[in-house]
């Protein structure tokens, strides 16, 4: 038995004390943390209800969507508005046209941006510095503003309400971006990875085709990814530029999507989704190889 | 005797050699970037040029079917200075900028904060919402939107009446240009905060934590630790996002035009589609180039120091 006042009872009670605090700042501390989980929880929830709804709306029933209390879930399901969408005129040859000034835009842009990105990273030379000022500066220009001449350009030689006009327009307008971002993916690479390859018997061209484009790949599929959610969410140039509806985009369809009546928002959202469908794929399917890091390590020093 | 002459002809002597490797090294990297010269100096700076000139210019119907204009000097800037609806087009444009980068800006430094604070899971969560909406066209969004704020149907309206905040049965968000364009700012705001917050997020983490540790021992407390270290580490990164959400929300034009069915009254006219009205609407090519010439000329004023900055990191590199 200690009584209290001498020495071991003072330090029993004083440990007590100390533990008493620890289990206080414990729970001070989960309580904060769990607050921050909370708030980033309801964050999450906030920005991706309007994604929900889409989805939500565009699997409900006619009757369903237009109720008075929304309801919360597609409880009854149907796939008639998506079939709806893609039977209305003009859904195909659409998303025809969108595909194809995205691929042949992409695959002029990553290899005219590449080119440059070696360029401006491996070489020095007069005139580099004002190249690279006209690449960021050129940024600065809202394509909004260069409508106007682009239309009468493209007007005078014929490609208004053609697809080439459309992609040479997208073409300039993602490669700034695209071959300063891949001037920055070059740079890392260590020279010394393409010289020891020379020592090794490469000649130089050979030497960068298998050091230096392998590991510029994440950088190409990044830029590829800009390149791609670019063009094709593009509106307005679609917009002004393709005139007659076989010659239009998605967005463009998407964005005529009413009937004298307002809009059918059964078969609209559905159609919203297929059109966002693409990109969030993209995005989801190439973000593991933007991974960086892939040279980290291998030159020393 | 005349082989010995001609032998240099035939097989190139060392210094042939180093002369052609020269040229070589010395004409590659302009070769390299040529392609890229001749698509910006073709498709964006000789419009740059052509936008300038066209705004000297009558350029009506007429001009547009015989490929030239009638030069008419300053008159189109005469005219867009007097005009007082070009003047409430920039306060409003000015003012819808400033509402949306404010707001992008403050929501999106505090969420990347808050990224640091929760647990791995939670940080995975919101990263996979931020890169869904991020991902969303921005056609889509106006439509999702769109539906949301439906006067008849809209589940914004139920949810605020449902929460008390008033009366919101049949409410046309519309109707009223002040309500319409918060409306707007939100659907910006929304498709913007995606882009910014992980950017910064990605700045945070490169901030040293001992720097902060140090702070904190210091008794900084958290909102000096933030504004005294945390801050101007990432001034960089702010100015940068500053400096893009300026130009893309001064530019705005997608967002109001299809969300008022291509159709918006004046009270939502901002500078991009108030040019695009004077050109494709009233065939006005000339006056909608110098509206379009007063947009390139504020973004150059408000993004010349990120220029600047961006070239200074370049030089650097």
């Amino acid at each position: 038995m200690i009584a209290p006042g001498t020495a071991q009872g003072v330090q029993l009670g004083r440990a007590r004390a100390e533990a008493q605090a620890n289990v206080e700042l414990n729970l001070w501390q989960r309580s904060k943390q769990l607050l921050f989980d909370a708030t980033g929880v309801a964050v999450a929830a906030l920005m991706l209800f309007p994604i929900y709804w889409m989805v939500a709306t565009a699997f409900k029933p006619g009757r369903d969507i237009l109720a008075l209390t929304p309801k919360w879930f597609p409880s009854p399901f149907t796939l008639q508005n998506f079939r709806d969408a893609i039977a209305r005129p003009f859904f195909l040859e659409d998303v025809r046209n969108s595909v194809i000034i995205v691929a042949v835009m992409l695959a002029l842009a990553l290899a005219i941006a590449f080119l440059a990105a070696v360029g401006t990273a491996r070489f020095g030379f007069k005139g580099r510095t004002a190249f690279l000022v006209m690449i960021i500066g050129v940024q600065m220009v809202p394509l909004n503003a260069l409508i106007i001449p682009l239309y009468l350009m493209l007007d005078s030689v014929g490609q208004v309400d053609a697809l080439p006009g459309v992609i040479a327009v997208y073409l300039a307008a993602v490669l700034p971006f695209m071959v300063w971002t891949l001037r920055g993916f070059v740079a890392n690479i260590p020279v010394e990875l393409e010289e020891s390859a020379m020592i090794d018997g490469c000649t130089r061209v050979g030497a960068f085709f298998r050091i230096t484009f392998p590991l510029v790949g994440p950088g190409l599929v990044a830029t590829a990814i800009f390149g791609f959610i670019q063009a094709w969410n593009e509106y307005i140039i679609a917009y002004v530029l393709l005139s007659s509806p076989t010659n239009q985009t998605l967005t463009v369809w998407l964005a005529s999507f009413t009937t004298n009546h307002g809009p059918e928002w059964g078969p609209l959202m559905a159609g919203a989704t297929l059109t966002g469908l693409p990109v969030v794929a993209f995005f989801l399917v190439l973000q593991r190889y933007l991974a960086g890091g892939l040279t980290a390590g291998a030159v020393k020093g | 005797m005349g082989v010995a002459v001609s032998a240099p002809d035939l097989e190139p002597g060392p210094l042939m050699l180093r002369r052609r490797a020269w040229l070589r090294s010395n004409l590659l990297p302009y070769a390299l970037i040529s392609p890229s010269v001749a698509v910006i100096g073709g498709i964006l700076a000789f419009p740059l040029g052509m936008l300038v000139w066209l705004s000297l210019q009558h350029y009506g119907l007429r001009e547009l079917i015989a490929h030239q204009g009638r030069w008419v000097g300053l008159d189109n800037y005469r005219s867009i200075v007097v005009d007082p609806l070009f003047h409430q087009v920039i306060v409003r444009s000015l003012l819808f900028t400033f509402a949306c980068v404010v707001l992008t800006l403050v929501l999106s430094t505090l969420l990347s904060l808050l990224l640091l604070k929760v647990r791995r899971v939670v940080r995975v969560l919101v990263m996979s919402a931020l890169v869904f909406v991020w991902a969303t066209p921005v056609i889509v969004s106006v439509d999702i939107w769109q539906w949301m704020f439906d006067y008849e149907f809209g589940v914004m309206n139920y949810l605020l009446t449902q929460l008390h905040v008033g009366n919101f049965i049949h409410h046309n968000w519309f109707d009223n240009p002040v309500q319409g364009l918060g409306v707007l700012v939100l659907v910006v705001v929304w498709g913007a905060i995606p882009f910014v917050t992980i950017t910064l997020f990605a700045g945070l983490l490169q901030v040293p934590s001992d720097v902060i540790d140090a702070a904190h021992v210091d008794g900084a407390d958290a909102w000096q630790r933030f504004w005294f270290v945390t801050a101007p580490i990432l001034k960089p990164i702010f100015l940068i996002v500053t400096c893009l959400s300026t130009i893309w929300d001064f530019g705005v034009f997608n967002q109001i035009y299809v969300m008022l069915n291509a159709r918006p009254s004046s009270d939502y006219f901002t500078i991009a589609i108030y040019s695009y009205r004077e050109s494709f609407g009233v065939t006005q090519y000339g006056l909608g180039a110098s509206i379009a010439v007063v947009m390139v000329i504020v973004l150059v004023v408000v993004t010349f120091f990120y220029v600047r900055e961006t070239v200074k990191v370049a030089e650097i590199a």
